[in-house]
């Protein structure tokens, strides 16, 4: 004890080296764009370190709280569920929420190999940042009537369903309007009049479901020429899906009940 | 890549460098191609794109047939390409099956082409007439090719001076 104070701040030094030695350096390279600045987007990097088990949000965040506030981006729930941060990180649409930093950069020394590339999904106006006009999507979205449809007399109890019927439409139940899909299929870029696969995967969620009256009422609107006759069938939807969703196999259903008018 | 301005800024025009936008006066946004606008003409309610789409996968499996059989008729059987002359096409050409063969293999590549393209086009061409006149060049000489194929089918004159 009596060299303590000496040890004290030996042991500190020593103490917080193996404590941030998890820690890896990395560079983001954000693709920002600000109207108020400038009518071009530009490539910035931000060096942060982190934890290699944090994900591409967390490190949105310390850039944001501790760098550059003006830093814009979209999140709510941050796990993953309500499909605000859908971003193109490293050329792929994926969820920020979702990323894990070391699945996405390789780490050497306690460094990223590479900066890791954040932009915002393409195929949409940007409006700052990491932000887009969200509106042709979820226009797309409303087109297709993504609600239930029925006729008669309302039940006093619940529209029962067998286990099979539900089934039927399980895989599209699961999407979350993300705009990961439809942000990363080619035609949608070129032709934003085109429905696109997250508008596909909802109207096949009710076309297929026995309770629902309107699937004709659908399959006539996606029978448009901006409909599911655009689609390509390059599998980037089903890529891109943070939710796994078999996007291309649902768009391929749609076209299948289209032309046997069974579903 | 698309540079379709919308809510261009009043003073855009003036070149006074970077620092030209601010709060009251924002860059104009990047609106991607053909965005769905009020003007959008509304859906068309045919089956056309469906009959389309159905087309190209049917006369595909019937062009693997006839194609390859064309080609291989043509190229490898028989002595290969060297025997084929103005006597050899005549001798084809007295067969109606030939000529069955024939006509239906170019109405069915010429329509799968051109229907392929059009939807190229359809992908691409983002400017309405950019559009509408590469469509028309495709469609002209789809007829075009067309009707003269059909035409020297079915008159073919084998004793031609």
């Amino acid at each position: 004890m009596s060299t303590a104070v000496i040890d004290t701040s030996d042991q500190s030094a020593a103490g917080s080296e193996p404590a941030a030695s998890h820690l890896v350096t990395v560079t983001f390279r954000i693709r920002r764009f600000n109207p108020e600045v400038s009518a071009e987007s530009a490539w910035e990097d931000f060096t942060l370190d982190i934890d290699p088990k944090d994900r591409v949000l967390d490190a949105l965040h310390r850039i944001k709280w501790e760098q550059d506030g003006t830093l814009t981006f979209r999140r709510s729930c941050a796990h993953g569920i309500c499909g605000s941060d859908a971003m193109r990180i490293n050329g792929r649409n994926r969820l920020a929420c979702k990323t894990l930093v070391k699945d996405i950069t390789a780490i050497k020394d306690g460094k990223g190999a590479k900066p890791i590339l954040v932009e915002a999904i393409k195929g949409l106006t940007v409006l700052k940042d990491l932000v887009v006009d969200m509106e042709p999507f979820f226009q797309a979205y409303r087109d297709v009537m993504p609600f239930l449809v029925t006729s008669g007399n309302e039940p006093t109890r619940e529209r029962l369903q067998s286990a099979e019927d539900r089934e039927r439409f399980d895989d599209t139940t699961k999407c979350i309007l993300c705009a990961a899909c439809t942000s990363s299929c080619p035609v949608f870029w070129n032709d934003g009049q085109y429905f696109g696969p997250a508008a596909i995967v909802n109207a096949h969620r009710f076309i297929f479901d026995s309770r629902d009256e309107a699937g004709e009422q659908r399959l006539e609107i996606l029978n448009d020429k901006d409909g599911v006759w655009r689609c390509r069938t390059t599998f980037n939807c089903t890529d891109a899906c943070p939710r796994g969703i078999e996007v291309t196999k649902a768009i391929q259903e749609v076209k299948r009940a289209l032309i046997t008018r069974r579903f | 890549m698309p540079t379709e301005t919308a809510n261009a800024p009043s003073g855009s025009d003036g070149a006074e460098g970077t620092g030209r936008y601010g709060v009251d006066n924002p860059a104009p946004l990047i609106v991607p191609p053909r965005a769905r606008t009020a003007r959008t003409p509304k859906a068309t309610r045919t089956n056309f794109e469906l009959y389309g789409w159905l087309f190209m996968r049917l006369s595909g499996i019937l062009l693997v047939v006839l194609v390859l059989g064309h080609l291989l008729i043509q190229l490898v059987l028989d002595g290969g390409v060297t025997k084929v002359s103005f006597a050899f096409v005549a001798g084809r050409w007295a067969s109606p099956f030939w000529q069955v063969w024939d006509l239906l293999m170019l109405w069915l590549a010429m329509l799968h082409g051109a229907n392929g393209l059009r939807t190229v086009i359809n992908d691409y061409a983002e400017r309405d007439g950019a559009r509408l006149w590469l469509k028309m060049l495709l469609y002209t000489a789809t007829v075009f090719t067309v009707l003269l194929g059909t035409l020297v089918i079915f008159t073919f004159d084998p004793n031609i001076r």
